[in-house]
């Protein structure tokens, strides 16, 4: 761990509070604890009886679960969410353009920015999209940017993901149920809307679907089924949108489109939301024991008969090995410099860095390449020596496998504890949506909070919670 | 729609009415055998055979006894049709068709769950057992009010009824069924102080002691008890009742010029069977009426399947 003092994000470094937590401060000073507190616990009962819960790998199907919500809110200033959003649309666009590229001519290759082997070595890589023209050229339609914030106005980017983001059900259920529970804190804070992302997805969606769809184009939200951890996040996307939640099996190419069974006869798809992994997408294209996906779906995607949401082989650009060279990948495609940072990355499949990573493994934090919800990965600093030790072994049996970074000093977000407000870390994932017509950032998106004290992983599926995160009107 | 939501309606609401009524059966069970002065626990061994899971309980338990029929038909895992399964199938159907329900009526349906849930994780004892039926069936209640207060009139609605109908149609007619298999053993106390108990019971269980005083009078017997669940067309839980809302909660989702055949199939059923004279019914004898009949509804059943495209 660094020395530096860590960054509060309503507490500064100091003990001067921070202007945008103001008068929800004054508001919290006047608040009686023992009223939050059963206000706490009916935030609770609102989340379980909305069913919003999720499955956990590996345990028994029928155990649902929680989330746990924290009812204090992180408030980010207008001007300084404004100056984060022109990152975050720089990097989606440059990210949009690093997909184009690579499934066409490679320039960022030819132009020795990128090693080739770390776009054909990819096992993200899809060669089936080589040449393949997405409707309106977009592969990434909706992205989520994690970030994490190391003091004032400076953010961090930890992670892309171009595949499949998930969350963002959480992100407008807690506003939701804030709403409900205190909506005098929304006549005192004015705080910038979220609720209506699902019509925004749906109109972003529709402005993608392939040339001759009609004037109100058929979306539809795939999910591989109930037993999905995110199967609630599916079913409240498409009830939100007004559109139909399909699994593979309504689904089959009729006449050259994808049509769903209907129960008067098979109807044409236009734009096909979907939340399975590219592997189950098409079994006559990709894995053949898929039952999740669609016989036949990659070739009328490629006639331009339908649009997929996010593109198939998008992968190969939230990758852990390619974020290191993201810095490079914003600046060939944009001419600009990267106004959002990214964190130093060690490639263990270079023997340098890792020699360097494994002589200082107690101070690194270590991820798969192709790992997510934080499984499989090393904190040094909290880590012990036996799981040191072993994953010592796994980095030198597979070190293209690893990459390593330092552990920032993450900052931190007052959560409602037995003892009042208590500092714990977040991290931040807006939700980009991004068409033909343009990038658009919904104000604040999902904060994780690591909910045991020093923790640093703040992923659900390891103990993490979440929290409303307000960006006030300034 | 999606066949898949179509499928996913009219089991949410099968199981609901399924559950609502096992819930009616075991008080049906428990009032007859507390009105039994000796004898064996025969009561629940026609409840467990009208309620079409005898063989499984047999399979599963030694002999049976009140406390394990009731715990069969109230919470056993290995009882498909156990309330208990019952609302976790109908909540996993509501889990499958979320975007066609609206929220009230979702929340009302996980609000029975997690009711069901907390209540029947253990056994239910004797004492308790009155209020817990209770308490299952205003929940079930809650979730058809809620459809009824929030829902569209559209094709979703009617799904959700044909489900809820098709099921009451077959559940009514076990109902009165329990009455040929406690019978079963002595046909000769037709018409005794025991018999007009049982009937009792039945009308009973299906809510209807001041509906059928309404409509035949004090003094009425078992056949216009039988007359009442079978043919009446303003008791709400008759066989008559819910086969005439099924046809029509079917015609609202057939197209118009030509009718499907779960549609003529509903139709044959009304025309051969329920619009009959009681005596005729009796003649025929009341068991093989009403197995007849269950046949004929699971046929409906399953045409409907193919007719809206559930599978394929």
């Amino acid at each position: 761990m660094t020395d530096r003092p860590v960054f509060d994000e309503m507490w500064g470094t100091g003990e001067t509070l921070r202007e945008p937590y103001r008068k929800f401060h004054d508001w919290f000073s006047a608040e009686d604890p023992a009223r939050l507190r059963a206000k706490q616990r009916e935030a609770e009962e609102l989340f379980r009886l909305s069913g919003i819960t999720f499955n956990v790998y590996g345990r028994a199907e029928a155990e649902e679960r929680l989330i746990p919500f924290d009812i204090i809110p992180r408030i980010i200033g207008g001007a300084e969410w404004n100056k984060l959003c022109k990152g975050i649309e720089q990097r989606v666009r440059a990210i949009n353009s690093f997909l184009y590229d690579v499934y066409h001519k490679q320039e960022i290759v030819k132009a020795g920015r990128i090693p080739e082997a770390m776009i054909s070595g990819n096992e993200a890589f899809l060669p089936q999209m080589i040449g393949v023209e997405p409707p309106g050229g977009i592969y990434t339609h909706i992205v989520g940017i994690d970030l994490v914030c190391t003091g004032p106005g400076e953010f961090f980017v930890l992670e892309d993901n171009a595949r499949t983001p998930s969350g963002v059900s959480y992100m407008l259920e807690n506003r939701e149920t804030m709403l409900q529970m205190f909506p005098e804190l929304f006549s005192q804070n004015r705080v910038q809307p979220v609720q209506n992302y699902p019509a925004l997805l749906n109109q972003s969606l529709s402005d993608c679907a392939p040339a001759g769809a009609a004037d109100t184009p058929v979306v539809a939200v795939l999910t591989p089924g109930i037993y999905n951890s995110a199967y609630f996040e599916h079913s409240f996307l498409a009830d939100q949108m007004g559109v139909e939640l399909v699994e593979g099996q309504d689904l089959r190419v009729v006449d050259g489109r994808v049509a769903m069974r209907t129960t008067d006869g098979y109807k044409p798809i236009d734009v096909l939301y979907r939340r399975v992994d590219d592997d189950f997408l098409d079994p006559l294209n990709f894995n053949p024991d898929s039952t999740l996906g669609v016989p036949g779906i990659m070739d009328v995607y490629r006639a331009g008969g339908i649009t997929i949401a996010n593109a198939p082989g998008t992968g190969i650009a939230d990758d852990k090995a390619i974020y290191s060279y993201m810095p490079d990948i914003v600046e060939f495609y944009t001419g600009e410099r990267p106004l959002l940072k990214n964190v130093p990355t060690w490639r263990c499949s270079d023997r340098e860095s890792l020699s360097h990573v494994l002589d200082n493994l107690g101070d690194l934090v270590v991820k798969e390449v192709h790992g997510s919800g934080g499984y499989g990965m090393l904190v040094g600093p909290a880590a012990g020596k036996t799981e040191l030790r072993e994953f010592r072994k796994k980095l030198e049996a597979k070190p293209r496998n690893y990459i390593a970074q330092p552990t920032l000093a993450l900052s931190t977000c007052p959560i409602f504890s037995r003892t009042g407000l208590t500092p714990r870390h977040v991290d931040l994932r807006p939700f980009v949506l991004f068409s033909p017509k343009g990038v658009t950032i919904t104000p604040g998106g999902l904060t994780r909070v690591a909910l045991k004290k020093g923790s640093l992983v703040v992923n659900s599926s390891q103990g993490g919670g979440t929290k409303d995160t307000w960006v006030l009107e300034d | 729609m999606l066949g898949k939501t179509a499928n996913g309606l009219f089991w949410m609401y099968r199981y609901l009415e399924r559950a609502e009524n096992t819930a009616r059966l075991i008080e049906a069970g428990q009032r007859i055998a507390l009105t039994r002065l000796h004898g064996s626990d025969d009561e629940w061994r026609a409840i467990l055979q009208t309620a079409g899971g005898l063989k499984a309980f047999e399979a599963a338990n030694e002999g049976v006894t009140k406390e394990a029929a009731i715990n069969w038909l109230l919470r056993a895992r290995e009882n498909g049709s156990s309330v208990l399964r019952c609302i976790e199938t109908a909540r996993q159907n509501a889990r499958l068709v979320r975007t066609a329900i609206t929220g009230e009526v979702w929340e009302s349906m996980n609000s029975t769950y997690m009711m069901a849930q907390e209540t029947l994780a253990r056994k239910v004892g004797e004492r308790d057992l009155p209020g817990v039926l209770v308490a299952l069936r205003r929940q079930t209640a809650l979730v058809r009010g809620m459809t009824h207060g929030t829902m569209l009139r559209n094709d979703i609605y009617n799904f959700a009824r044909v489900g809820t109908f098709l099921e009451r149609a077959d559940n009514t007619a076990r109902i009165l069924d329990v009455k040929y298999y406690v019978l079963l053993p002595s046909a000769s106390a037709v018409g005794g102080a025991v018999d007009n108990v049982h009937w009792e019971s039945i009308l009973r269980s299906v809510s209807a002691r001041g509906g059928f005083r309404m409509e035949y009078g004090p003094g009425a017997g078992p056949r216009q008890i039988i007359d009442f669940l079978i043919l009446n067309t303003k008791m709400p839980r008759s066989l008559a009742f819910c086969v005439n809302k099924l046809g029509e909660n079917l015609k609202y989702l057939a197209p118009p010029e030509h009718p499907t055949e779960a549609q003529s199939m509903v139709s044959r059923i009304q025309q051969d069977h329920l619009r009959r004279d009681i005596d005729d019914v009796l003649d025929y004898g009341l068991h093989e009426f009403i197995e007849t009949y269950l046949d004929l509804l699971a046929r409906v059943a399953r045409q409907i399947e193919v007719d809206y495209r559930f599978y394929e």
